[in-house]
């Protein structure tokens, strides 16, 4: 499997606090990868660093092995980076429809005339075909994350960020997101999600990698990671040496 | 009679406050950036047409075919050469055009002096309809008005219809988000500077036909366009044509009881809504 997105020597860190200690990673292309670590071990800023809205203090990202370390997020958006957020935000004050019209237009360098049936497709496709036309600020928490999908998926990306996508929502809601999930890899999109929901992980995602203290300390197939000593220790306070 | 005329003056002056704050207000909205030099460069589009037309020989109608895309460039390469480096925290933007008003005023005094000037449009100054036996309004005003109708019309279409409408109301809900979906913010902000200043570009001509100016009339300007905004309720474009016609109203009768006093009433009745009405008439505040 050739890599699509890759860290080289990654390193961030925020004052004494290190999120990214001289990490590597690779994602395949068509890979869906999870990604688990304790809350504050730096998930969400190796995003960040991905998508070109954080800056990393040394190292680099490389798209089809061309380094884009230096670009601006906008341009790594073009060039099929898309993410969605933990707490989904949506632009509140537009419509469903709109929402998904501006990424893909924007992300594509389209006129809108011609991402109309784009956005119907992805609308459709995420479940919110009724919904287009609602103010996207008015929705339930199960329809702002389809739309935090859905306008990822607009943006017609080649790798797809997930930060939490299951987050908050029950059991059956947690199903119809994984449903989806599975669906948009079936489209050939590499997939990194950061999720704590392990058993969503599981029904998805091909390997695991574990961020803790700046570092990978597990990178196996899903059911190998978890079983590795330190996860266990993370999700369920039980420590190693015990 | 006479008092529906005086009112029918301040409606037709109000929609030139409108022009004003519907520049104002596009930048703050989409940008969260308060143009304290909003006034000012209002005042030199005014010299600016004063020169053009000298120049060319041209009325200030047809120069504004030269000052509207000029002052278009001058917006998107003043929000790129300078005032994207400001934006982020409050402080920074008001300091930056502070100071931008302050190198106008002096600049445009260097190079004009105090003297007032007004720009002269002709015949067209004293034509007039009569409405009804006893009401009788002015071509100008009557013209200027409708632009500015149109105008406020056209910006609503624009934010509402078009790619770039939905592109300044996605960065003004979320520049980082919206970075994401591949709208470069830096661009998106300069198109709005553009286009606010080729807004209030019309809106320095018409006043300039109708009233003196000098190098330090912008600031009075400026306090006009927060009122007209204020009054009308924040996001709201047509809420800013109702707070400006409110003001010129305002203005219009205050003016009949004293010569002395059209700002003062102009200023009361905006104290008056921040009292009884904070939000403003058509509050929105999401664009």
């Amino acid at each position: 499997m050739s890599a699509i997105l890759s860290l080289q020597s990654v390193s961030k860190s925020f004052g004494a606090v290190v999120v990214a200690n001289d990490l590597d990673l690779t994602l395949g292309n068509g890979e869906a990868l999870g990604m688990l670590g304790p809350n504050g071990a730096g998930k969400t800023s190796l995003f960040g660093i991905i998508t070109g809205t954080l800056t990393p203090n040394a190292g680099k990202v490389l798209l089809d092995g061309r380094d884009i370390t230096r670009l601006s997020s906008p341009q790594r958006c073009r060039l099929g980076i898309a993410r969605s957020f933990q707490v989904p935000q949506p632009f509140g004050g537009m419509t469903v429809f709109e929402n998904l019209v501006v990424a893909a237009a924007f992300a594509g360098g389209k006129r809108e005339s011609e991402v109309y049936q784009i956005a119907a497709t992805t609308l459709e496709e995420c479940g919110l075909g009724d919904k287009a036309n609602r103010l996207a600020g008015a929705l339930t928490l199960l329809d702002r994350k389809r739309l935090e999908l859905a306008r990822a998926l607009a943006t017609r990306p080649r790798v797809l960020l997930l930060d939490e996508v299951a987050g908050g929502l029950s059991e059956g809601e947690c199903e119809i997101l994984v449903a989806l999930i599975k669906n948009i890899r079936r489209t050939g999109i590499s997939i990194i999600w950061i999720e704590h929901i392990v058993h969503a992980l599981l029904a998805v995602v091909d390997r695991i990698v574990v961020l803790a203290g700046g570092a990978f300390i597990a990178d196996d197939k899903p059911e190998a990671a978890i079983r590795h000593p330190r996860v266990a220790e993370i999700y369920m306070g039980i420590s190693a040496d015990e | 009679m006479e008092w529906v005329n005086i009112i029918f003056q301040g409606v037709l002056l109000g929609g030139l406050y409108a022009l004003f704050a519907a520049g104002l207000s596009l930048i703050f909205g989409v940008m969260r950036l308060v143009n304290i030099a909003h006034g000012d460069l209002i005042v030199a589009f005014a010299y600016m047409a004063y020169f053009v037309m000298a120049a060319l020989h041209i009325g200030p109608f047809t120069s504004l075919a030269v000052i509207v895309p000029a002052a278009a460039l001058i917006g998107y390469g003043l929000q790129r050469g300078l005032l994207n480096w400001t934006l982020g925290e409050e402080l920074p933007p008001l300091l930056v055009t502070i100071g931008l008003s302050v190198i106008i005023q002096n600049l445009l005094l260097v190079f004009f002096t105090f003297d007032t000037h007004r720009l002269h449009a002709g015949d067209i100054e004293i034509a007039s309809v009569q409405f009804l036996p006893d009401l009788s309004v002015g071509v100008l005003p009557l013209i200027q008005f409708a632009v500015a109708v149109a105008i406020i019309a056209g910006l609503q279409i624009v934010f509402y219809r078009t790619a770039l409408g939905r592109a300044f109301r996605a960065t003004s809900d979320d520049p980082v988000v919206a970075q994401l979906m591949g709208l470069e913010t830096r661009h998106i902000f300069a198109m709005a500077m553009a286009l606010s200043l080729a807004v209030v570009a019309v809106a320095g001509v018409f006043i300039a036909i109708r009233t003196d100016f000098n190098p330090f009339y912008g600031p009075q300007l400026l306090i006009f366009g927060f009122e007209a905004i204020i009054i009308g309720g924040l996001g709201s474009l047509w809420g800013t044509l109702a707070g400006g016609i409110l003001l010129g109203i305002a203005q219009a009768l205050g003016g009949q009881f004293n010569v002395g006093w059209p700002f003062l009433a102009g200023h009361v009745v905006f104290l008056a809504v921040l009292i009884v009405r904070p939000q403003g008439l058509f509050p929105k505040v999401a664009l």
